[in-house]
């Protein structure tokens, strides 16, 4: 195997480190936004861009340097109190840091850069602090790069220079070592050192912490006067140093290093030679309470921060920071390719198998439950579930990431149809597997740009309506009953059902007698080839339906439902199984298929009695229970498995619930087991089954199918139309 | 014996090049994350060089050199500042917390390597 | 050896799986070959086509399987411990075939393959790529992208 190139590989980091830094910023931005940013979120902010234009730098990433330069240079001005943004400026800064991750990824993936974005961008930011900042350039003036000079040791030099150096008193406690600067300095040419020990004290006298000896030098080298100054760069100001050139070119002539323009004096000179005009100590530009020292000495000042070394070691004012901030660790990954994951996963997942196998076996065999064996595949048992939740949490990410690029998805559509749109999130936190995060984004954007196109109304509207002028989106996350729930909500007008029916019938789509339900009025938004045609804008018309949503949303397992109420908003809700998790299982068997019905969904088992169902049309029963009417199915039927039994006494009946809400009534021959199982995808290899959300397999490497009960009602209910509109209508 | 250096700082695009860099020149370097977690790899070590980033989370550049210096043990150990600001303010402010001397990012491999001589000797590296 | 070495140099050469549905031989191409396993009872998956039997576990996977006879509109016969599944790998999807039984590996030059005279009424015609004779056997190459359409990832 080849050495990867180590540049590389940090290049390749530098970029993920970016994502995890635009994060950081996206947050601290939405803090700002939302007036919960104290001092170290606009820290965090600078921070992150901060450190994005050090690296960018290293990889000589101009674009990204340039735009970073300025950007930070606005958030040192927030930083420093000097520029207290409002609300338009916090928007911008979102744009910006929208342009950023542009420029970022343009950078990544070498792809020439946008300019029409950025360059208005940064207008924008040069006008919060009033013009460009300073070239980055000027940094040049500090460090001239040097060229290494492979002849500097060749004793046949051109010039000869007398180099006084004479340290202050002070010079050891900036850490710094005449020695080491000597042996510096002799690496440039041949040198003699002449220590002059005059200023020695008595020993009594002598303070070992202060430099008393001078030197001359004499050193004979083809290098520069600068290459001389660039040794003693960290002593300037901390020494007396002269530099006289004795042969050679003469205009490089007597140079004293304090005069050296650029750096302010530390030291009130002694010789009251160049009396230094700047303040020694420039106002500090950090908020953070300091104390300010006076060597009584010196008379020079120093400032410290005033918690002692131990105290220190706790964030700075995290009494007052928010917990989110103070709380959140900072993240650090490691990149593994994904293929490799995929591989320990179904690893883990033959493992539980075998385990169960084994389990079975042993059972079989009848050892008493003190034996060893058994005692050390209960342990063994516990291990297994161990592993298989670390590996399940390798896989698992917060939503936090979708959500930011949504944040984007609200401000660019918004901004595209000229509505006012505030974007609200609840439970980033929320961790779903990567590969389902990855395949959300696009319907999710869609349903982003539907929300703000057709959801919110525009100003004008709102406000008649008695509402704030602004709208507002809300994208959400929870774990909810084993799967994940995510809600696009908006305040808007909610979905006027009139309308939606008219276009239905107009396109063909449903019979125009038909009688529907509002849920069901609803649906047809779903429709493929319902399009509300008069609604098209160039944001959402783009000949994505709804129908696509709810197609991308089924081929990760998940169903996607529509509440709305008019005047008030709508709701798109989510509902996604947690693909790879291990799943908590009830094995049932109808018409000898074992299945796994998942334990979230069943609300309560019961014992089939007759006089409890009612005979509802030709094929519908309904199952009565506790003052109300369920649809009640056998599952054998519902599969196809067998046609409906005469009689169904001594059958079990599931009494399935979702999200808080009983949907129906399963009939199953008999409950097998309750037990984990690890889901296998069924959609890879098999495509999509109605009423079906993966398979497992069980201890006897059978093969069993684990349900998804609420789409089977579903799908039920299609069927049976007009008993349970009115069931929907009542629940 | 190699000279051994404590690198500080909140970029890991930054600390993977120091590493780098000093791993290439014959130095080894330990690195840290921001000034709390350099304190806590300083009470295991005894370094011939400091390199610390200024802007840091937690505890900054200045807080650390200052928490630095106020251990006798470290009391002389040189000091480098990282900045991305050659600023004459930011370098002053680097020294009177304590700093020996500072580096510009971004940074030339082998002026790094020139700044460490200058303030910790040769070591055998060279 | 040498013969046979000098054949599989031939380029043109294709090796194939021989193998009996419903009393008819068949065989596919071998590449596409990754297994062949006994039998093993599949789980029905509901509302699937009739000429899938179900899923079976093939070491931690879930694998779809074809009754291969139903697929080719040959009379479904109940499958059972004689019957085996042969692995196969087509468009990025791997599924199992039920067969009878396999019968043999056949290096068939590329010459002696005949196209599928035009015959098409039966629907298992189009499945066949090409037809060749061997020991005066004909055998049917199977088409295997025709016989296990994309529209299984649908399958509802």
């Amino acid at each position: 195997m080849t050495t990867p190139d180590p540049m590389a590989e940090i290049r390749a980091s530098f970029f993920i480190e970016c994502e995890e830094l635009l994060e950081a910023l996206q947050d601290g931005l939405t803090q700002l936004d939302s007036g919960e940013a104290d001092d170290e979120t606009i820290n965090v902010c600078f921070r992150a861009v901060h450190s994005m234009k050090g690296g960018a730098g290293a990889f000589g990433l101009e674009d990204l340097v340039r735009f970073a330069h300025r950007y930070e240079t606005v958030m040192d001005e927030v930083r420093a109190g000097r520029l207290i943004p409002d609300h338009q400026a916090v928007l911008l800064f979102m744009r910006s840091a929208d342009v950023l991750s542009d420029i970022v990824r343009y950078s990544r993936d070498g792809q020439p850069i946008d300019t029409g974005a950025v360059e208005p961008t940064l207008r924008e930011l040069e006008g919060l602090v009033g013009g460009p900042p300073e070239e980055l350039e000027e940094e040049v003036t500090d460090f001239q790069p040097l060229t290494l000079d492979l002849s500097s040791g060749d004793t046949s030099c051109d010039t000869s220079f007398v180099v006084a150096f004479r340290p202050e008193p002070e010079l050891f406690r900036s850490g710094n070592e005449p020695l080491h600067l000597l042996r510096a300095l002799g690496e440039l040419g041949d040198v003699s050192t002449e220590p002059d020990v005059s200023k020695i004290p008595l020993l009594d006298e002598l303070d070992p912490e202060s430099a008393c000896l001078s030197w001359q030098i004499t050193l004979d080298s083809n290098r520069s006067v600068a290459d001389i100054e660039e040794v003693f760069e960290f002593v300037e100001g901390l020494c007396n140093l002269e530099i006289e050139v004795q042969t050679g070119p003469s205009d490089a002539g007597s140079v004293g290093l304090p005069s050296v323009p650029g750096l302010p004096d530390l030291i009130p000179d002694l010789d009251g030679g160049d009396a230094p005009e700047q303040t020694p100590f420039p106002e500090m530009d950090t908020p953070r309470p300091r104390l300010t020292l006076t060597d009584p000495e010196t008379g020079q000042t120093a400032s410290c921060v005033a918690t002692d070394p131990l105290s220190q070691a706790q964030p700075p004012r995290s009494s007052d920071a928010p917990v989110q901030s103070a709380a959140a660790p900072k993240k650090t990954t490691v990149r593994v390719d994904l293929e490799r994951i995929e591989r320990l996963v179904n690893l883990v997942g033959e493992l539980v198998i075998n385990q169960a196998m084994l389990s079975q076996s042993v059972a079989r065999a009848g050892l008493p439950s003190t034996s060893a064996v058994v005692q050390g595949l209960e342990e063994f048992m516990q291990l297994t579930r161990d592993i298989q939740d670390g590996v399940m949490m390798i896989r698992a990410q917060p939503v936090k990431s979708l959500f930011q690029r949504m944040a984007r998805i609200v401000r660019e559509s918004s901004a595209a149809v000229e509505k006012s749109v505030r974007f609200a999130t609840d439970g980033e936190a929320t961790e779903v597997d990567k590969t389902v995060i990855e395949r959300l984004a696009d319907p999710l954007t869609h349903m982003i740009r539907n929300a703000v196109d057709h959801g919110v109304e525009d100003s004008e509207r709102r406000l008649a309506a008695g509402k704030p002028a602004e709208g507002c989106i809300t994208l959400s996350a929870a774990h909810r009953s084993g799967r994940v729930v995510i809600e696009v909500t908006d305040d808007g007008g909610g979905i006027d059902r009139d309308r939606v029916k008219a276009i239905a019938i107009e396109r063909g789509l449903i019979d125009p007698d038909v009688a529907l339900s509002d849920s069901e009025i609803d649906d047809l938004l779903f429709l493929p080839g319902f399009s509300t045609a008069g609604q098209v804008s160039n944001l959402s018309g783009r000949g994505v339906g709804m129908d696509v949503v709810r197609k991308a949303i089924a081929d990760l397992g998940g169903r996607v439902s529509i509440s709305s109420t008019p005047g008030e908003g709508t709701c798109f809700s989510i509902s996604l199984p947690l693909t790879l998790a291990v799943l908590d299982g009830m094995v049932v068997n109808a018409a000898g298929e074992a299945l796994v019905m998942p334990i979230s969904a069943i609300a309560e088992t019961m014992a089939y009695r007759e006089e409890d169902v009612r005979p509802l049309g030709p094929e519908t029963q309904v199952l009565h229970i506790r003052d109300s009417f369920v649809p009640l199915l056998d599952l054998g039927v519902e599969l196809g498995f067998r046609p409906p039994k005469p009689s169904y006494e001594g059958s079990v009946v599931l009494l399935i619930a979702s999200e808080n809400e009983t949907r129906g009534a399963l009939i199953v021959d008999t409950i097998h087991e309750q037990r984990q199982v690890v889901i296998k995808g069924l959609q890879e290899s098999y495509g999509h089954v109605p009423g079906i959300a993966a398979a497992t397999i069980l201890g006897d490497g059978q093969v069993a199918l684990i349900l998804d009960p609420v789409d089977m009602m579903a799908n039920a209910v299609g069927r049976t139309r007009p008993a349970v509109s009115e069931l929907q209508a009542a629940g | 014996m190699s000279l051994s250096i404590l690198a500080v700082d909140d970029s890991r695009t930054i600390r993977d090049m120091l590493s780098l860099a000093l791993t290439q020149a014959g130095f080894s370097p330990n690195l840290a994350e921001d000034g709390v977690h350099g304190l806590e790899v300083l009470s295991g070590m005894h370094p011939d060089a400091i390199i610390t980033d200024i802007n840091m989370p937690r505890m900054d550049g200045f807080g650390f050199i200052e928490a630095v210096r106020g251990q006798a043990a470290h009391r002389a150990t040189p000091i480098l500042v990282l900045t991305t600001e050659s600023a004459p303010e930011l370098k002053a402010r680097a020294r009177a917390a304590g700093a020996t001397g500072w580096i510009v990012k971004p940074f030339d491999p082998e002026k790094l390597v020139r700044a460490l001589h200058m303030v910790a000797g040769p070591g055998a590296a060279r | 050896m040498t013969e046979r070495g000098a054949q599989i140099a031939d380029a043109t050469e294709r090796e194939l799986l021989s193998f009996r549905v419903g009393g008819q031989e068949y065989c596919v191409d071998i590449m596409s070959v990754r297994e062949i396993r006994g039998w093993t009872r599949p789980t029905p998956v509901p509302r699937s086509e009739l000429w899938i039997r179900g899923v079976i576990n093939l070491r931690g996977t879930v694998l779809p399987i074809v009754d291969l006879a139903g697929r080719l509109g040959i009379a479904v016969e109940d499958a059972s411990e004689r019957n085996v599944i042969i692995v196969v790998h087509v468009r990025r999807q791997t599924v199992g075939l039920l067969v009878d039984a396999v019968s043999d590996i056949l290096a068939i030059p590329e010459s002696e393959m005949r196209p599928q005279p035009d015959v098409t009424s039966n629907t298992n015609e189009t499945f066949i790529k090409a037809l060749t004779i061997i020991d005066d056997r004909m055998l049917r190459v199977l088409d295997l992208e025709a016989v296990l359409p994309d529209s299984t990832r649908d399958a509802a």
